[in-house]
């Protein structure tokens, strides 16, 4: 279905009305931003998720989550995307639950996901640009179990997980789609180095160095040397996830720019009046509705396990992507002067919405990974 | 569900067994298409057979009332019988603005007696209409409009002029707007229907930048028109010209996206040989498959009562644009070969007629203050 069910919608109520409350900007964003915290966002605040079951919204019921999939991860991270809400959501509870689901390391992890005292992350970069075939990353095997060097960054969320999936290399060379597999790297590893990373939103991303970091046989996550379906399956997790939040941020960030049209005065009219800015809200009105429904798309092709879902994970998180920049570029216009301070929100979402827009692929990779599936 | 699969079962054995093999075809050009009519050339038996009896069960217009000759379905087995027509390739049996256009309002506003009289000709193929909208001085205000009709106590005396009338040179009738009061601008507008072989209506085609001449400048000089010929109330006319512009836009945003997302055709190559050309297409792809994701979306939230009334003005605007751009960058990889004017690829054709997409059924700039307006409800809009 394109629409959203009576269950989703019933979610999508919960969740907006939890997100503008507790996750209001000036009690998540720019409290923790304000007091300096060290991951960027609040533990209680990821408690009170879980007790929503928020953060097992993938896992399986018979795991004890609530057994949903990406459509219904997709309503919640709008509403996290509207508030900017800073939480471990998308890392943890969407796309390390998808690494790891059917996998002897759910059992270990998803109880404290379910809890609300894990987060987990994913390590895929290796440098400026998102190019998961580019793995460089060595694990080595050694004994029963495997060595790994390397360096990752970009790993969101990084410096306050309890657990790094690392992609690693270990067969074949950089750019080869083969020979890669997933490790589960916990953050006490020894010879694992975490930089904690200040990113321009205050939101806090890892960089990794690994020098003769010794794992176990069983740290590897599904087979060896195969871990390219496994990642891209939850790279698509992660692509339609930040789509949605990007279409919140870009609803957000159009929502305060529609109640400044409506008050600000000059020239003695309300300078929505003007038809110069009118046309330009319009258009951006309709173009958020299509990027959300490419995100929903994106989802829902998932949650079907269509053939088309990948495809459509970087149509929609290109979209997502190019839309939220154009909302908040045309939203600091419109508020003029004051969009310029920090005082006003408007600039968080012009933040916000370069780190989701960078995550997982920039338009330009998603834009000529389209091309590549499209077969041109 | 299970009434639905039965259903299908039984549109399947029907189509099956009714649809001629030629009709399963896809169109090649514009001339497969069937507008039907009283003075329509049927291109083949097998065209006429299938309007035949496509107009006899009712499904030209599956989801009309039996009693006005539809087929009576509800939406979802509408959709099913859709489905099963796009499974065996069958075209539409027949393509009309009375379908897309007239019907719809004339189910909201005819009388009992129009409903009878219009709906099952316009079913069965039987009128061609045309729409008398814009004027010469009414164009995007098309509230301006001028055209006059004058009470003669059993009859309407049309006189003025329209423009940009779809196929008036080969319409049976039109659906017009005219001015019947001067008090108010838009509250002195009525709806009326007239047959176009009345006297004193005359029609000339516009040749338009793309070679081709859909459109007419339309003239009345003392056109009579019996009174019982009005849709709605005196002077009302304008509610209803609103709502079948509603759908009139729905069907041009379908037009756009009819495509499905469907990417740049590049001609002789396959491949784009110019990377900056490349990128353009992928743009392009992104913008389409996303559209082609909000048209799902739009089509399932209309039907469930869900949609703004107003937006399929912004399905309009969007639809044209994406159009435009596809029209451009397939000139673009066609090079050279996209100049040939009498070309089997009609690349040049195709592109000079798109520029008409963000123009007619209202134009962009129209759409935009419609969004304004209605759904982000801008002071002063």
């Amino acid at each position: 279905m394109a629409q959203l069910t009576d269950d989703q919608k019933m979610l999508q109520e919960t969740a907006a009305a939890f997100m503008a409350d507790e996750g209001a900007i000036a009690k998540q964003l720019r409290h923790w931003r304000d007091i300096g915290c060290k991951d960027g966002f609040g533990h209680g605040l990821w408690k009170q998720f879980a007790e929503l079951g928020l953060t097992g919204i993938c896992i399986p019921e018979d795991q004890g989550g609530l057994g949903l999939g990406a459509t219904e991860s997709a309503v919640v991270l709008e509403e996290i995307g509207k508030n900017l809400t800073p939480s471990p959501f998308l890392a943890t509870a969407v796309v390390v639950t998808r690494a790891i689901e059917g996998t002897a390391h759910a059992e270990r992890w998803f109880p404290g996901i379910l809890s609300g005292e894990t987060t987990l992350a994913l390590a895929v970069d290796e440098g400026s640009r998102h190019s998961p075939e580019a793995t460089a990353l060595e694990a080595r095997r050694q004994g029963n179990g495997f060595i790994l060097n390397g360096a990752k960054q970009f790993v969101v969320q990084g410096p306050s997980a309890d657990m790094i999936i690392t992609v690693a290399r270990t067969a074949g060379s950089a750019g080869e789609t083969g020979g890669l597999t997933l490790f589960a790297v916990p953050r006490d590893a020894a010879g694992l180095d975490i930089e904690n990373v200040a990113l321009l939103d205050s939101s806090k991303a890892a960089r990794l160095t690994y020098t003769n970091v010794e794992l176990d046989a069983d740290a590897v996550i599904g087979e060896v040397d195969g871990g390219w379906r496994p990642l891209q399956r939850a790279l698509a997790a992660g692509r339609a996830g930040a789509a949605a939040e990007l279409v919140g941020v870009a609803a957000g960030a159009s929502a305060l720019t529609l109640d400044y049209l409506r008050q600000r005065k000059q020239f003695g009219r309300l300078i929505g009046e003007f038809q110069a800015l009118q046309h330009r809200a319009a258009h951006l009105y309709l173009e958020i509705e299509i990027a959300r429904a490419a995100a929903l798309k994106a989802a829902r092709l998932i949650d079907e396990s269509d053939d088309q879902a990948e495809l459509f994970a970087s149509v929609a998180k290109a979209k997502a992507a190019d839309v939220a920049n154009l909302t908040v570029r045309e939203g600091v216009q419109m508020h003029g002067g004051i969009g310029m301070t920090d005082e006003h929100d408007i600039g968080l979402f012009m933040k916000r919405e370069a780190v989701l827009g960078e995550l997982f692929g920039d338009l330009y990779f998603h834009r000529n990974r389209v091309a590549e599936l499209s077969g041109y | 569900m299970i009434d639905l699969e039965s259903f299908r079962t039984e549109a399947r054995d029907w189509l099956e067994a009714n649809c001629p093999p030629e009709m399963r075809q896809p169109l090649r050009s514009e001339d497969d298409v069937c507008w039907g009519g009283r003075n329509w050339t049927f291109a083949s038996d097998a065209q006429r057979q299938w309007l035949q009896v496509m107009g006899e069960r009712g499904w030209t217009v599956p989801d009309w009332p039996k009693e006005y000759g539809g087929g009576g379905l509800s939406p979802e087995e509408t959709r099913v019988l859709k489905q099963e027509m796009a499974r065996i390739g069958a075209r539409p049996p027949l393509t009309s603005f009375g379908i897309s256009m007239l019907g719809p309002a004339l189910l909201k506003f005819g009388t009992e007696e129009q409903k009878k009289h219009y709906l099952g000709q316009i079913a069965r193929g039987e009128i061609r209409w045309c729409q008398g909208y814009s004027e010469p001085g009414a164009g995007s205000d098309l509230a301006g409009l001028q055209t006059k009709a004058e009470d003669k106590g059993d009859h309407w005396v049309v006189n003025g002029q329209k423009v940009w009338t779809s196929y008036a040179d080969k319409a049976d009738w039109i659906f017009c707007l005219v001015r019947t009061s001067t008090e108010s601008k838009q509250g002195g507008i009525s709806f009326l229907l007239f047959d176009m072989r009345s006297p004193g209506v005359s029609t000339k085609p516009i040749l338009l930048i793309s070679g081709s001449s859909p459109f007419c400048e339309t003239f009345f000089d003392d056109v009579q028109v019996p009174k019982d010929q009005i849709v709605g109330e005196l002077n009302k006319g304008w509610d209803v010209a609103k709502y079948l512009l509603g759908h009139e836009r729905e069907m041009i945003a379908g037009m756009g996206l009819g495509s499905g997302g469907k990417s740049v055709t590049l001609g002789s190559s396959t491949k784009p040989a110019d990377l900056l050309l490349r990128a353009e297409i992928a743009a392009f792809d992104v913008d389409a498959l996303a559209f082609a994701a909000m048209s799902e979306r739009f089509a399932a939230m209309w039907k469930a009562g869900e949609a703004h009334p107003a937006s399929p003005s912004m399905m309009k605007y969007a639809g044209t644009e994406l159009n435009k751009r596809r029209n451009e960058l397939a000139m673009a990889g066609g090079g050279s070969d996209s100049l040939e004017w009498n070309s089997e690829r009609r690349a040049p054709r195709d592109w000079l007629r798109s520029k008409g997409n963000s123009i007619e059924g209202g134009t962009s700039e129209i759409q935009l203050n419609i969004v304004a307006k209605h759904i982000l409800r801008l002071p002063g809009a």
